[in-house]
């Protein structure tokens, strides 16, 4: 059979046979780097677990991933909050909709927008940063000095960053929400005229636990994606500058990429 | 105290390390010499568990390394110091921190003493006490080679390695590297390992010397031996000639 089989693909024409050596070499090169990814990941999680424990370098990341996200994270919460009172009201006035407003902007800015655009915003700001410290750590042996010092270099560069990044993603999040609805609110009362006590009260009386908490569970799982990816490409950063340049573009893509996979995960799971 | 046997390391189809067959008896400073990519610093890697050896024996007083669990691992670790060629030092941190950095997170000495100590063993390198505040970046590279000693030094190991020590520094200050080399060596009566294909620093640092060609061990003498090796490629190698076998072997392969 295995004959059979080997002697028909010889009389394939040179093309074809490209075509599927090409196809070949590329499902199995995804599937080594997820198996890559998957071993490094078990890895840094098998550390979080085992002592010792580096406090003072997760305050530092907690510091450097959270506080120092916070005016990008605003920001682009606050502007998506008012592009989209602006968006919803000049498409609900079509059909006489306009009163809900503040519900399509409380619902898609903590279900969907905060946690995927400050994940988003989040992988260019931390996930690059991430992988070029740790690449051009690799790059001037400062990982190799680590393990010569005794002291190992997943549980002081990893765990610390992989940790922070889960767990302030969500509180970014949260901040994001609130500024995120504060910036529909402007619109609405300044621009579009809406009395602020009904818009206030329609906004609370849409808002459901679940809404939230939906959110804070993306972001957190958001987080995790992009430090571990930052963590990841740094970590196994090619020689030299080109090197780092190329792990700080997979850090940022492949984060880019696995957020909004996940989130249409996540979304089905949570309210499906 | 390191005993290598048949080591081989390959990455991929290439390979490095051929066979290497090394002795370093304790309070010996061996020297390993020979060119770029012959397989130097792979050696010294495979030694500290940086890099697995593909096969072979490597084994420090007499324990197998790749047998090791991370516990005995960590705990041979603790007895090893390294001075990277490119110094490698943490630019997150304070020059002082660096040097402390193992007797903080090692030794889990408080970080008061551990400075302490940081900045007496930068006086032995012969650096002011002001240079423990600086960040590795302010350093010229002179400098941050001292600091990469201080921080070698810094837990008083059993054995330090020296990768390249007197790389891409001016002679003068190579030859203030190679005397604080010495030293430091002789005070803690350590066992050392160094790399280079720097002649000068070679003579001055060793006791013996091993020259590595197509990763293979192919002399092995005392350094006051070494002119007299009947090796031409040690021969060759020592005088730094453009002709001879290492060249003509080289020309062959490229053709």
């Amino acid at each position: 059979m295995t004959d059979k089989v080997l002697t028909s693909l010889k009389h394939l024409p040179n093309a074809a046979m490209d075509i599927c050596e090409t196809t070949g070499r590329t499902v199995m090169g995804f599937f080594a780097v997820v198996g890559r990814v998957a071993g490094f990941t078990g890895k840094a999680l098998g550390h979080v677990v085992r002592p010792p424990w580096y406090p003072r370098l997760f305050l530092r990341q907690c510091l450097d991933i959270g506080y120092y996200s916070l005016p990008v994270v605003g920001l682009t919460a606050l502007f998506t909050g008012m592009v989209l009172a602006l968006q919803s009201y000049t498409g609900f006035t079509r059909f006489n909709a306009e009163s809900a407003v503040a519900a399509v902007v409380v619902l898609s800015v903590t279900r969907e927008l905060a946690p995927v655009l400050a994940g988003l915003m989040v992988a260019g700001r931390v996930g690059a940063a991430i992988a070029a410290e740790i690449g051009t750590m690799r790059v001037t042996e400062q990982i190799d000095a680590l393990t010569t010092l005794s002291v190992n270099p997943f549980k002081y560069l990893i765990v610390p960053r992989v940790l922070a990044g889960t767990l302030m993603l969500p509180i970014l999040v949260l901040i994001g929400d609130i500024i995120g609805v504060f910036g529909g609110y402007i619109v609405s009362i300044y621009t579009l005229g809406f009395s602020p006590g009904s818009y206030l009260t329609q906004t609370w009386d849409i808002l459901e636990y679940m809404d939230v908490v939906s959110g804070l569970w993306k972001a957190a799982a958001f987080g995790f994606i992009v430090t571990l990816m930052g963590c990841y490409h740094g970590f196994n950063s090619g020689r030299g500058a080109q090197g780092v340049g190329a792990a700080t573009t997979y850090a940022v893509v492949s984060a880019s990429i696995l957020i909004l996979m996940s989130n249409f995960i996540l979304t089905k799971v949570f309210f499906s | 105290m390191i005993e290598m046997t048949n080591v081989k390391k390959a990455f991929g189809p290439k390979v490095v390390l051929d066979g290497v067959d090394l002795k370093v008896g304790k309070g010996q400073s061996l020297v390993i010499i020979g060119g770029s990519g012959s397989g130097k610093s792979v050696t010294l890697k495979c030694v500290l568990g940086i890099l697995k050896a593909t096969s072979g024996s490597i084994k420090v007083d007499g324990k197998e390394t790749s047998k090791m669990d991370s516990q005995e691992h960590h705990k041979m670790m603790n007895r090893f110091g390294m001075l990277f060629q490119g110094a490698a030092l943490f630019d997150s941190l304070p020059v002082w921190e660096n040097v402390a950095f193992g007797l903080i997170h090692a030794k889990k000495m408080n970080r008061k003493d551990a400075h302490d100590i940081a900045l007496e063993k930068l006086s032995r390198v012969g650096l002011a006490p002001q240079v423990g505040d600086l960040h590795p970046a302010e350093l010229s590279g002179g400098m941050q080679k001292r600091v990469g000693l201080a921080r070698a030094i810094a837990t008083t190991p059993e054995v330090i390695f020296f990768d390249e020590p007197t790389t891409g520094l001016d002679p003068i200050m190579a030859d203030v590297i190679n005397d604080l080399i010495v030293d430091s060596v002789k005070d803690l009566g350590a066992t050392a390992l160094t790399i280079t294909h720097d002649m000068a620093s070679a003579r001055k640092i060793a006791d013996h010397v091993a020259m590595i060609y197509e990763g293979k061990i192919i002399w092995h003498g005392s350094v006051h031996a070494l002119d007299n090796s009947g090796n031409p490629f040690v021969d060759q190698f020592i005088h730094g000639r453009a002709d001879g076998p290492i060249t003509k072997n080289a020309a062959f392969k490229a053709a």
